[in-house]
């Protein structure tokens, strides 16, 4: 109790401390008079009672500091009076104060900025109450895309009703189409994206609507009245914040379709589940209707039961699945999704491929933490060396070690705080441009902000940093002989070894740092050069896609051979227009883009064969139109799909290379040609071969490319049309009169967007460029900081060695051997460091191997290259002090010493 | 010995403190005056007494010290403590060796 109360009196009497000095000063004036009216009572004489009274109390400052440390918070007050004098010092030394912040804040925001990257993708949960309990149910990774990745409404039926471990399972249709809804307000149709969700989605990851309401089972029946939900940045944006938007009905897709909710903000569908793409409506996905026929369409999300594990779940799927039936009226389907339900945590799946080059970008922010740190160390020995004598003197006053170097740590200490605070600005700014890129395809990226943790983070490493580069110099400095300190600080000694080693071990470290991020930076270039090398299999310069609306639909139409000729007429004059617009070199439609969304049909096989069904994988099916191979670029072998290919003549196909050479060597057929062979279809009537095109990457770039097989849109039935065009002038300069062309046609078609083909490319690589130019900048930082580093070095000891080098030069000689000397004693340095890095490099440049792509994590050239740079740049900051030593006058070098 | 100088003098200034108890102890205690003020402002944070400026016999302001009910009462329980201690040590410093034979 009194203790507490103690406490409370000290901490008051620190933040009244003025007054009470004062008072303890009056004090001390009465006890002294007191004193000496008593000793003057005495028969004294003034002076002698003075003295007297004075000795009794045994010294004034003493009585002071005595109770000055009884009464208040001693440490703060030193710490006080050290902030004060510190701030004082580095007022007095700018140049050197206004440095070390700016290379603290470039470390410490590249930190932070990265720890809210980290900290959002991999460390806090995913934006939904309890998230641990959610996870994806999916097969393992096969080869025929979005379509083995999936399961079909059937199985999700008995998937959720057989299963124990969830409290509910829910699932979206995985092939919804980018700009597949078209607002039909007063203007021209406005094209967005929506997503079909099964009804019980939003239920099941715990997210609420901000106004209205969500789906209901009742919004997805058969015969249901249309309703959407929108996300809040459309409805922001499209809707202007409509506060009264619930309720109001608009034409989507040509039907009048209720607004029911506005989702929260927090809730982005593509941050999570597409990154990269843009989602602006959400609609009930009817299970009980045509999608029922529709194969595997639905993807699974469950949430476990609490207490649930992963493993239990796991052992639970793999019991379920072999009763799980592609189709209920095809017992044969029964079990053909066994072994291929897999439930796995929902944030693996959505950030579980990032952790590696998670892991490898923080230990490269790390590194530019500790570059920086080496190199304020050094700046500070510099300095320590011009202040030797100060702390020198203030030793032999009587300053303890433990204070010198608590006067040091306090210096670092305001230093990196300061470095912090304009660190945590930087940061706060790249995060907040970071979360608007949505174009580039990683997740949870427009959920990056700086919060709390990053907050705590900041402090951590600006602590740590300032106990790091402080502690070397503090120490060497508050160690140092008190004598030896003294003499060797005066003019004209000579460089005191021990001093000049520390510095260049650490200048060494520091191009071994350097040099490990170069070369890391170097091998990610390298790679993502050769990914953007990558042969496609299509030209994606000038070259550009427009979503086209069309009409097919004929009443009356039995098996769709009406409708399929009816389509043929459309596209064929939409392609006849466009085709003579000028510019335009060639035109084609597909339904699906390669490098965006896929399916899978079957295996067609020769006959006679039977198809390896047990390898679970199928081409990837695309249908198009005559031309479209010529638009994208793609080289055929054998002749392109024509528009006399129709309904009812023969059914042809085109496949891919690589399901040729497949096929070819699984059926052991004689000549391995299959141009012109028919291929079995399940039970449907053959598929001619009449061409083998080349492989295009449809998953990713930087992927094997798969199986792909083509149908013409004038015998199958696409689900969309995109219009390709291959153009002599930049394509986005067409745009317009391809798009007034397309709305002459038909007054429907929506103001979609133009895609340069290059962008859809980009935009599969984006993930890969985005780290590779972090780490890059990283690299360059650190090559920087690490020139910083050696011409400080370097400078300091040339002006350390003037007087030598003025010996040397009167002695004769030349100002190209001195210059030679220096450079040497640089290169020296810079190339212990960076033999030192490669070797680090190559022990653990096992650890990136994976994020490479057709490059050895050994790659000589890059180590080779890397290795040059430094030295380069080593040689350049070497140059300058070099340069500046050869121009010592002997005669002024010896006479101002 | 500060709290007892108290309670037998009533109020009074530092310097009344120390003088009292160089005296009392005989010279036996030789204090640097100064420090006094160092346990005054220790005892007077724990609320054991209480200050307040006066003036004194001969006109000069000072500041007196006088005790609080609590200090009253740390100072019993301390004069308690010193008590036993006294006591042990006196048996302890007294005991004679056939005393120390048997007790072993």
């Amino acid at each position: 109790m009194s203790r507490m109360r103690r406490l409370l009196h000290r901490v008051w009497a620190f933040v009244r401390r003025k007054p009470l000095d004062a008072e303890l000063e009056a004090e001390l004036a009465a006890h002294l008079q007191m004193a000496i009216d008593d000793n003057l009572a005495h028969g004294l004489s003034p002076a002698e009672a003075r003295r007297l009274a004075l000795v009794s109390i045994g010294g004034m400052e003493q009585a002071r500091y005595k109770h000055r440390e009884a009464r208040g918070m001693m440490s703060l007050d030193i710490l006080l009076q050290d902030l004060k004098y510190t701030l004082r010092t580095l007022m007095r030394d700018l140049g050197f104060t206004v440095v070390a912040v700016l290379i603290l804040a470039l470390a410490i925001g590249a930190n932070i900025a990265v720890f809210s990257v980290v900290n959002t993708l991999l460390l806090r949960p995913l934006p939904f109450p309890n998230a641990h309990e959610l996870v994806w149910i999916a097969p393992p990774p096969t080869k025929c895309g979005l379509s083995c990745a999936t399961y079909s409404t059937d199985a999700y039926d008995e998937f959720r009703t057989g299963s124990r471990s969830y409290q509910d399972v829910t699932g979206y249709f995985a092939f919804s189409s980018a700009d597949n809804l078209s607002l039909n307000m007063d203007d021209a149709p406005i094209p967005a994206t929506s997503i079909d969700v099964i009804q019980n989605f939003f239920p099941v990851l715990g997210v609420q609507a901000q106004m209205g309401r969500v789906f209901t089972p009742d919004d997805a029946r058969n015969g249901a009245a249309p309703v959407v939900i929108l996300t809040n940045a459309w409805w922001r944006r499209q809707f202007h914040s409509d506060p009264h938007i619930v309720g109001k009905a608009f034409d989507m897709n040509g039907r009048q379709t209720t607004v029911i909710g506005v989702l929260p903000a927090s809730f982005d569908f593509g941050a999570v589940f597409a990154p990269g793409t843009k989602v602006d409506a959400i609609t009930p996905l009817n299970l009980y209707g045509p999608p029922r026929d529709w194969g595997n369409i639905v993807t699974f999300i469950g949430r476990l039961k609490p207490g649930v594990t992963l493993g239990q779940a796991r052992a639970e799927a793999a019991r379920v699945a072999p009763r799980m039936c592609w189709n209920d009226k095809h017992p044969e389907t029964c079990g053909n999704y066994k072994d291929e339900v897999v439930p796995v945590a929902l944030k693996d799946y959505v950030s579980g491929k990032l952790r590696r080059s998670l892991v490898v970008l923080w230990s490269a922010v790390g590194a530019i933490l500790l570059i920086a740190c080496v190199n304020l160390s050094n700046l500070l020995l510099a300095r320590a060396a011009a202040r030797a004598k100060e702390f020198a003197m203030r030793g032999a006053l009587g300053a303890s070690r433990g204070r010198i170097v608590r006067q040091l740590l306090t210096e670092s200490l305001v230093l990196s705080g300061a470095g912090a605070v304009l660190g945590f600005m930087l940061a706060a700014v790249l995060v907040a441009w970071l979360a608007h890129q949505g174009a580039i395809a990683l997740p949870l990226l427009s959920t990056l902000h700086i919060d709390g943790a990053a907050l705590g983070w900041t402090v951590v490493i600006a602590v740590f940093a300032a106990v790091v580069f402080g502690l070397v110099p503090g120490l060497r400095m508050a160690g140092g002989n008190v004598y030896e300190s003294l003499k060797d600080a005066g003019p004209g000694a000579t460089a005191s070894r021990r001093h000049e080693r520390i510095r260049s071990v650490l200048v060494v470290s520091e191009v071994a740092l350097a040099c490990m991020l170069l070369v890391g930076a170097g091998l990610l270039l390298r790679s993502f050069i050769n990914v953007l090398n990558v042969d496609l299999g299509f030209q994606p310069d000038r070259a550009a896609a427009v979503k086209v609306e069309y009409d097919d639909n004929v009443p009356g139409d039995k098996n769709g051979d009406l409708s399929a000729q009816k389509r043929a007429a459309i596209f064929q004059s939409i392609l006849a227009r466009v085709g003579s617009l000028p510019g335009v070199e060639a035109a084609g439609f597909t339904d699906y883009l390669p490098l965006g969304q896929n399916r899978a049909w079957g295996m067609p096989f020769p006959k006679g064969v039977k198809a390896p069904y047990e390898l679970n994988a199928a081409p990837l099916v695309y249908v198009v139109s005559p031309g479209y191979m010529r638009a994208m670029g793609t080289a055929i072998r054998g002749r392109d799909f024509s528009w006399s290919d129709g309904p009812t003549g023969e059914q042809v196909i085109m496949i891919n290379k690589s399901y040729a050479r497949f096929i070819a060597e699984y059926a052991k057929l004689p000549d391995g040609d299959l141009v012109g062979k028919p291929l079995s279809n399940g039970g449907g009537p053959d598929l001619h071969v009449i061409g083998v095109v080349d492989d295009v990457h449809e998953e990713s770039v930087d992927g094997e490319a798969g199986w792909q097989i083509y149908y013409p849109m004038t015998q199958e039935t696409p689900s969309g049309a995109e219009l390709v065009v291959r153009t002599s002038l930049p394509p986005s300069s067409l745009a317009t009169s391809i798009l007034t062309t397309l709305r002459e046609l038909n007054p429907r078609q929506p103001m979609a967007e133009f895609k340069p083909i290059r962008l859809l490319v980009n935009h599969a690589v984006s993930g890969r460029q985005f780290f590779m130019l972090l780490v890059a900048s990283f690299a360059t930082l650190g090559l920087l900081l690490a020139a910083l580093g050696i011409y400080g070095v370097i400078s300091y000891s040339v002006t350390r060695q003037t007087q030598e080098i003025g010996i040397r030069m009167a002695l004769g000689a030349s100002a190209g051997q001195v210059q030679r000397q220096v450079l040497m004693g640089t290169l020296r340095l810079a190339l212990i460091g960076v033999v030192i890095g490669a070797g680090a490099s190559v022990m653990s440049a096992r650890f990136i191997a994976s994020l490479l792509y057709a490059t050895s994590p050994w790659d000589a050239a890059t180590y080779v290259s890397m290795a040059i740079a430094l030295l380069a740049v080593a040689g350049f900051s070497g140059y300058i002090p070099a340069f500046r030593a050869s121009r010592i006058n002997p005669t002024v070098a010896l006479h101002t010493n | 010995m500060v709290l007892q100088t108290l309670t037998v003098m009533g109020s009074v200034h530092g310097y009344g403190i120390a003088r009292r108890i160089e005296q009392v102890s005989g010279n036996g205690v030789l204090l640097n005056q100064g420090t006094i003020y160092a346990s005054l402002v220790r005892l007077e944070q724990r609320g054991w007494i209480s200050s307040n400026w006066g003036t004194s016999d001969n006109n000069r302001k000072a500041k007196y010290y006088s005790i609080t009910a609590a200090g009253r009462r740390q100072l019993a329980a301390d004069a308690r403590y010193w008590e036993r201690l006294k006591d042990v040590m006196e048996r302890v410093l007294t005991m004679d060796k056939s005393a120390a034979g048997a007790d072993a």
